[in-house]
This record gives C-alpha cells, structure tokens and sequence, in this order.
C-alpha cells in the first residue's frame, strides 16, 4: 500500500515536470512582459527592473534559475504585486478557495449519490425521470449564468443573500457560490450513480442478495451502491477539474479574495512567476485527486489490484 | 442476439432516426435547436435595429415591443435582440469549427492507431493518455492570452484540446471494425493503409462519433463563453454570448434583462445541444444491443 | 409444498409480447428432489425464479404459486422476503457473477443469518464458519476473510450451496449449479447436494443441463419444451422409458448416462420454435419424427401415459 503510494508520487513527477516546462515557455512566448502595462516607467527602470528578476538572461538561464529555486519550495516574488511573494499570495487565497471547493465537492457528492440512487430505483416513474431532466439542467447550464441569475433572485428581489462581497468569517456570502460550485458536479454524479445503480440492479450478485431475503435497502446499500460507485470514483479527477474551473469565474462574480483570480490575472499581466505557482498548486491538487480516485477504486472494488 | 426474425427492421439509419423522434423530449430540443440557429442567421433581418446602432434616445431601455427593442437595450442604446442573436451567431460558428477541428484530429489520430494496432497505438495512446491527465484548461487560458487577439487561433486551439475523446472513440471503433471480413477483404485485394482507413473505417465509425460531436458542441460552446466571459475569447467590437453575459452582470442591479437574454439564450441553447446528444446517444445504443 | 398452478409468464418487449412459460403445473413434496430438464429457453430458470419473486420487472405474471400455504405470487416484498433466504433459497449458475464482490464470504453468509434468526453479527458468524465446514471447504476460518475473487469457482459454488442451507429451508432450488464449473468439478459439486440432501433432508429443484446429475440426484423429472411441460415421470421410469419423443431425443443424446456431463444440452437437430409465436399445435411437432397432421393442429395435453409417467404427446413411445 505505502509502496505503491510513493510509487505514483513518483510517477507524478514526471506529469508536473511536463507542466511546469510547457507552462514556463508558454507565458513566455505571448507578447510583452510584465513591467509593459506601466507605461510611465523609462526604457532604463524598465531594463533594470528585468535586470533585477533575471529576465533579461536567456529563456534557458532562467528556466534553470527557477527550476532550482522551485526545487528549494521558493515560488518567487510576485512582479505585479510588489513586496510579494506567490508564495506569500497563494496562501492568502488558497483557504477560501479549497474551503469553496471542498464544501462543493462534499455536497455534490453527499446530494448526487442519493438523487442518483432513487432515479435508478424509479427509473420508470415520473420522478425518476424529473430528477434525471433536472440533472440535465445543472450540466448544461454554465456556472456564469447559474450565480448571477441566483444573485438576481436572492440577492436583488428577495434580499435573502448577499449578491457579492466577502466577510471574513461571513457564512452568507458563500452560500450562492458553494450552490453554483456544486451544481454541475452533482448533476453529473447524479446521472453516473443512476448509470452504474441501474446497471449493478441487473447483475447477478444483486439477484442472490434480493434471493437470500435480504430487505431492499440492505441490497441496494450493502450490495448494490459501491461497485455502482465505480464510475463516479472514475468523474472525481474531472470533478476537481470542474469547479477549479468554476472557481475561476465564481470568485471574480462574487467578489471572494481566493486565488482564483490570479490566472487569469497573472496571465493577462505577464506575472510569469505568479501564473506557474498557479499552475501547479492546481496541477498538484488534479493529481492528489488522481491518486484518491485509484485509492477509492481499490475500496469500491476489492478485485482492482493497487500494486500492479 | 435477437432471435425474432419477423419483426421490421430498417437499418441502422432510419431505425435509430425513428427512436430519437419517439423520444418527446429530443424533438422539442431538436426543434428548438432549430429555431435557434434560424433565428441567429435571420433574426437580425427581422429586427430594424443594427448590430452596432447607437440609439441614444433608448438608452438602458427595458424590453417590450415599443420602440422596436424587443430585448430592450444596454447602456450605449445599443438593441440587445440583435447583438444577443449575434452572439448566438458567434458562439455556434466557433462551436461547429472547433468541433470539426476535433473530428479531424480525433478521426485521424484514432483511426491510424485502431488500424495499424501494436506498438504505434499503445506509443499514440499513451500519448492521449498523458495528454489528458494534463490541466488542460490551463493551457486553453494561457493559450488564448497569448492569441487573444486572433478568433481563428482560439478555435484552433480550443479544438486541439477537445480532440482526446474522440480519439479514443474511433480508435475503440477502429479496433472492432478492423477484425471484420470486408477490411480482410480490402487488405487483400492490396488497398493501401490510408484508402482503407478513408474508404471503410472511417464511414463505419460515424455513429458514435455524430454522438459525441453532438456532445462537443455544447462543450465548446461553454468553453468559448467562458473565455469570452472571463475577456480572453471574442473581443469588442465582436459580440458572443459570453461578453454579454459578462456586460450583463456588470448591471445587474440596474439593468437585469442585459443579463436575463443572453444568459437565458446561451442555458437554453447548451441545454438542448445535449439533450439531442443524450437523445441520439440513447437512440444508437439501443441499436447496437 | 411447493405448488405451481397454470403458471404462465410473459416477457414485454419494445414490439411484442413473448411468452417464456405457458400453463405450467408442477408440485414438490417435502423432501423431494425433482429434476428439470429442457433447452435454454424453454422456460424452467423463469417458473422457479417467479416463485423466487425475481422476474424482471416487465414479467407479466398469471397463475398460482403456493409454497408451504402461502400464495407467494400474490406477496408484499417483505412478506416474500421473511420466505426466500429462509425456507426456500436458491443456489445460481454462476457462482463467480453471483457473489457480491466487495464483501468477505463470511459477511455474505453471516447476513443471511442476521436477517432471518435475528443473530448478532458474532453468532452469525460463528454458524457461517460451521456451515463453510459442513460443505467442506478446506481453511475455513481464512476463507471467511477472503473475498469471492480469492476462491476458486468450485469453491465459491460450496459457497453458494453453503449459503442457502444456513436457515434449514424446506426447498433448495439449484439453477444450472455445475454448469458454470470445470467438469472435474461437476461431480463433487453433485456429491455435495446429495450429501446436503442426506443431512438437512430438504426438497431440491434441481434445474439442469447435465442429464447425468439429474440421474444422480432426482426422484421425478420434470421435462420442459417451448414453456410447457412436456413430460413428468419418476426418473427411474423416465431414463428406462421416456415417453414423449422429445425426452427421447435429449436421452439419445446423452446415451452414456454416467458420462453425460455435458456443458450444453445435447444438440438435437431443428430450433426450438420462436417464443413470440402462438402455434396452435405440438410446439415440437416441426422437429419430430413422430408427427402427423394432428400434430400440427391440436396441442395435446399432459395426460397419464402408462404408470406414475405423464406426457403431453398424440403419439407416445
């Protein structure tokens, strides 16, 4: 177990390396540089401030300047946010923004296994069938419409939430992006518990449970929901991938100060340094979320061997 | 296996064709597709207003039909029925080229390592496999600040990334097809690697790849809207469904509908995009059984 | 015991109606081990899963189903569920598919218990250990913590057979229970039910391919075509003399009855008829040597026909 844990880790070496090269060359290749935007600064403050961040060595230079520093767990400063370092930014952000994604992920999780569950019971019903249309609306409908219509409703007719801003602490102004966040992953949980339930309802092993007398809903708990869980185990990396991306356009609506902001800030500005730390703070949560899922997929299904 | 022989059996075509129209909720999604798409390409001949009109008497003006503002019209008078069908215009062009982008580089690039098999497919699918545990939409941000300024780049890279499924599929596709007698056949009559993969494997993985491109559709869609929400897609003076919705949560407070129209039309229209996929995918799985 | 009257099953489909069994009776005494013998398709998996309460949910059910008093067609799901598991269990086909694969075998065994005496998980455990014992796996106490993918399919079958006994049920209904196994597996599993029936002296259906253990276990055999009986006799008088032509054809089939351990039924030349069609005559008639235009006509019904034997045919042997 521990033996096959540090060998995915390595093996997740390699991915992140891939990341942080391609990433560090392609902020690189847009145009313009950081210290553009401020056309006041002289053409001299200008090269001496790139001077000053390494930027006037060679691409290759400073690939390998950042490497090491990055191998010591230094990030870099910030060439945007003086006096700050990623470092220092992202663990600003980061609390509020994996509290956001975390209490969406739990939701989706604990709301879509059960709703998947009693539309696969009810398939045939009207229920069945409202909730599954339902589960349709969550996937298609994108998070940049879902939370402003939400903050049009609750926010500006009923005055029930807060539309945006942020107080730390402030329980209020979450509860609209935590529902925007959740919304798409549950709808797809939804619909792959239904998928797997109705397909595990047929299988062989589920026939001997209801033959040996066992209650409904000792079947479908005990026997029936993990191996039906098989294929939400296998949405869970995307899922993650899901409200990052949610998280990205969730928090500049409701005005939250997580880190969701800054890539596509740090792009737009050229923070080079500020856009890797980005990527692979995010990049290493994907992979986090890989290692779980195989993790679960050896609980869901004892037959999957982790070490082969 | 079916084992009843009598009953009425139209091919694959008609019969699946005749599933997804008894299916109540893919006509009315179907229909409304249509009408959506007609109303993109005449919608603007329909309406007086122009596209980049500046009706300073109506400005921010709420819909209704006086005034021939249907949609009503945002800060600079400008008539939200017609930049909102515009957009529409916009994000469905960008939806079928980035999708046909992905068909090219999926259908080849699966097919190639279904047919040839063995070392080249495990090396290709290898590749996908990395690929696709990449944050890929990472690098559709990066990318599209690099070429913000060129639509036509965006599409390309936003297709160049949506590619990885449908490479799979094909190549699943391929790897059944291959093993059938009228490849066999092919193969034997000297038919060169790439006439066979033109002329037998790719007619014959069509179906499940129209599925997923009418999956994709709605996917780019949302992925263009995104970028252009975030102000990386579509710029000014070009108009899309998701610059809109971002002027429109702007005024939120003081103008909802700026928000309402096009935000309702880009739900409505993702919506029925996939409910035609999932109908056309239910109605061709039937089949296959 | 168990009584099956004018039991009838259909299956809806998208375009039609087809109709697995047609008008069958059958009746089990306690005790008894009937054997059921038929091709795929001919009906005798759906009559005993019907009385199982497991038919598919577009099963269209008429008919009676009697088991120890209780008409289990009519049954509320919890009424059914205080019968089956406890007083008429079942052993499948396939014993890698029908185990659940994320639970041990001993929790498997032990739920049953739990469920039906009401035992603590302890307890139940303890008499699951005994009974994996009983069917004689090797190891016992380990195999409890396995999972059903660390045995091997002869094993996992003892398994099953195990499992259905651990309530004492009056009836054991055995679907195909070899015929998912290696052949050199085939005999122990047979002596395995007959060394059961000796012990805990319950009926057993024993629906099956293998015309051998059939000889070996059953007291009556129950012979199936096209959803309809076709013959019932004890099996000594069925193995010397089959009646109907059908019963006939399967023996000659399988002409070494000690070696007629075969995976399949014995092939006989023709297709069973098309199960969505309504003939109005000897389902078999279009496959027998025997028939003539009466054949075709009139379905002959299930009469006495010499002895304890019953056969529905115009023209028995």
């Amino acid at each position: 177990m521990i033996r096959y844990l540090l060998k995915r880790i390595a093996g997740a070496v390699p991915t992140l390396f891939i990341i942080i090269t391609l990433t560090f060359f392609l902020v690189r290749a847009a145009p313009g540089g950081p210290f553009d935007q401020e056309q006041s600064l002289p053409p001299e403050i200008v090269a001496n401030l790139q001077a000053a961040y390494g930027l006037d060595q060679p691409a290759w230079i400073q690939y390998r300047r950042y490497l090491t520093a990055l191998l010591h767990g230094d990030f870099g400063p910030s060439y945007k946010y003086k006096d700050f370092t990623v470092t220092g930014l992202i663990a600003q952000g980061l609390p509020l923004s994996l509290t956001l994604g975390g209490v969406a992920m739990a939701l989706a999780l604990a709301l879509g296994i059960p709703a998947g569950v009693f539309a696969a019971l009810h398939h045939d019903s009207a229920a069945g069938y409202a909730t599954m249309s339902l589960a349709v609306v969550g996937i298609a409908v994108p998070s940049f419409v879902v939370l402003p219509f939400l903050g049009l409703i609750f926010g500006i007719d009923l005055h029930w939430l807060p539309v945006a801003g942020w107080e730390p602490g402030s329980v209020k102004h979450l509860v609209l992006p935590v529902i925007t966040l959740t919304l798409p992953p549950l709808a797809y949980i939804a619909r792959l518990t239904r998928g797997g339930m109705l397909e595990v309802m047929q299988s062989h092993f589920v026939r001997t449970a209801f033959a040996k007398g066992l209650p409904t809903r000792t079947v479908i708990w005990r026997h029936a929901l993990r191996p039906a869980l098989l294929p939400v185990a296998g949405y869970l990396a995307p899922a993650v991938a899901t409200i990052m991306t949610g998280s990205l356009v969730v928090e500049s609506i409701a005005g939250l100060p997580g880190v969701g902001r800054y890539l596509v800030q740090g792009a737009l500005n050229r923070d080079y340094t500020l856009v890797m730390g980005m990527v692979i703070v995010y990049s290493a949560l994907l992979i986090s979320a890989g290692l779980l899922v195989d993790l679960l997929y050896a609980w869901l299904d004892p037959r999957v061997r982790l070490a082969h | 296996m079916n084992a009843s022989g009598g009953r009425p059996c139209g091919g694959l075509w008609p019969d699946a064709w005749h599933r997804l129209m008894s299916n109540r909720g893919s006509v009315l999604a179907l229909c409304a597709v249509g009408c959506i798409v007609f109303l993109a390409i005449g919608g603007p001949f329909l309406n007086p207003n122009r596209v980049d009109a500046l009706d300073w008497s109506h400005v921010a003006m709420s819909p209704g039909l006086n005034g021939g503002h249907w949609f009503g019209t945002d800060r600079l008078g400008r008539d939200l029925f017609v930049r909102t069908l515009q957009g529409t215009g916009v994000s469905l062009l960008i939806g079928l080229f980035a999708t046909a982008v992905t068909l090219l580089i999926g259908i080849g690039y699966g097919a190639v390592a279904g047919f040839i098999g063995g070392r080249t497919d495990h090396l290709m699918m290898r590749g996908v496999e990395i690929l696709s545990g990449l944050p890929l939409i990472f690098f559709v941000i990066l990318v599209s600040v690099i070429f913000g300024r060129s639509v036509f780049l965006l599409f390309v890279s936003i297709g160049a990334v949506g590619w990885l499924t449908m490479a799979r599929i094909v190549r699943g596709q391929t790897l059944s097809i291959r093993q059938r007698e009228f490849i066999e056949a092919a193969i034997a009559t000297g038919a060169g690697t790439r006439r066979i993969i033109a002329r037998h494997i790719v007619p014959n993985v069509i179906g499940p790849v129209i599925v997923y491109a009418t999956l994709t559709v709605p996917q780019i869609i949302l992925l263009e809207s995104f970028l252009s929400f975030l102000g990386l897609g579509v710029q000014e003076p070009r108009v899309s469904l998701g610059t809109l919705i971002a002027d429109g949560v702007g005024d939120m407070e003081s103008a909802p509908w700026l928000l309402i129209m096009p935000g309702g039309f880009l739900a409505l229209l993702l919506l029925c995009f996939n409910i035609v996929g999932d109908g056309l995918r239910d109605a061709l799985d039937a089949q296959r059984r | 015991m168990l009584q099956i009257d004018s039991l009838c099953i259909e299956f809806r489909q998208e375009r039609a109606r087809v109709a697995a069994v047609r008008d069958v009776s059958l009746a089990l005494a306690p005790g008894e081990c009937v054997g059921v013998v038929g091709e795929s398709g001919s009906g005798k998996t759906q009559t005993f899963l019907a009385a199982m309460g497991l038919l598919g949910r577009n099963a269209l059910v008429s008919g009676s189903i009697r088991f120890e008093g209780r008409e289990l067609l009519a049954a509320a799901t919890s009424e059914l569920n205080r019968v089956r598991g406890a007083r008429l269990a079942m052993i499948f086909q396939d014993p890698m598919t029908s185990l659940t694969p994320h639970l041990t075998v001993g929790v498997q065994m032990a739920e049953v218990l739990v469920c039906h005496a009401g035992l603590s998980w302890t307890a139940a455990k303890r008499k699951a250990l005994d009974m994996l014992q009983t069917v004689r796996i090797a190891d016992a106490a380990r195999r409890m913590r396995q999972y059903p993918h660390e045995l091997s399919g002869g094993m996992r079958q003892r398994v099953m057979i195990g499992m259905s006994l651990l309530c004492e049920p009056a009836l054991v209904i055995a679907d195909e229970p070899t015929s998912a196994l290696d052949a050199t597996i085939h005999v122990q599993v047979i002596e395995l039910l007959a060394a059961m029936r000796r012990e805990f002296r319950m009926a057993i259906a024993l629906i099956s391919h293998d015309l051998g253990a059939v000889h070996a276990l059953a007291d009556r055999v129950v012979v199936m075509y096209a959803g309809r009986v076709v013959e019932c006799a004890p099996a000594t008088a069925i193995f010397a003399h089959p009646r109907h032509p059908y019963t006939a054809e399967l023996l000659r089939c399988a002409p070494n009855l000690s070696a007629a351990r075969l995976n399949r039924m014995p092939s006989i030349t023709g297709q069973p008829p098309d199960p969505a069609e309504v003939l109005p005559g000897c389902a078999f008639a279009a496959r027998c040597a025997r028939a003539d235009a009466r054949c075709r006509i009139e379905r002959p019904l299930l009469v006495q026909s010499g002895g304890a034997a019953q056969a529905a045919c115009h023209h028995p042997l």
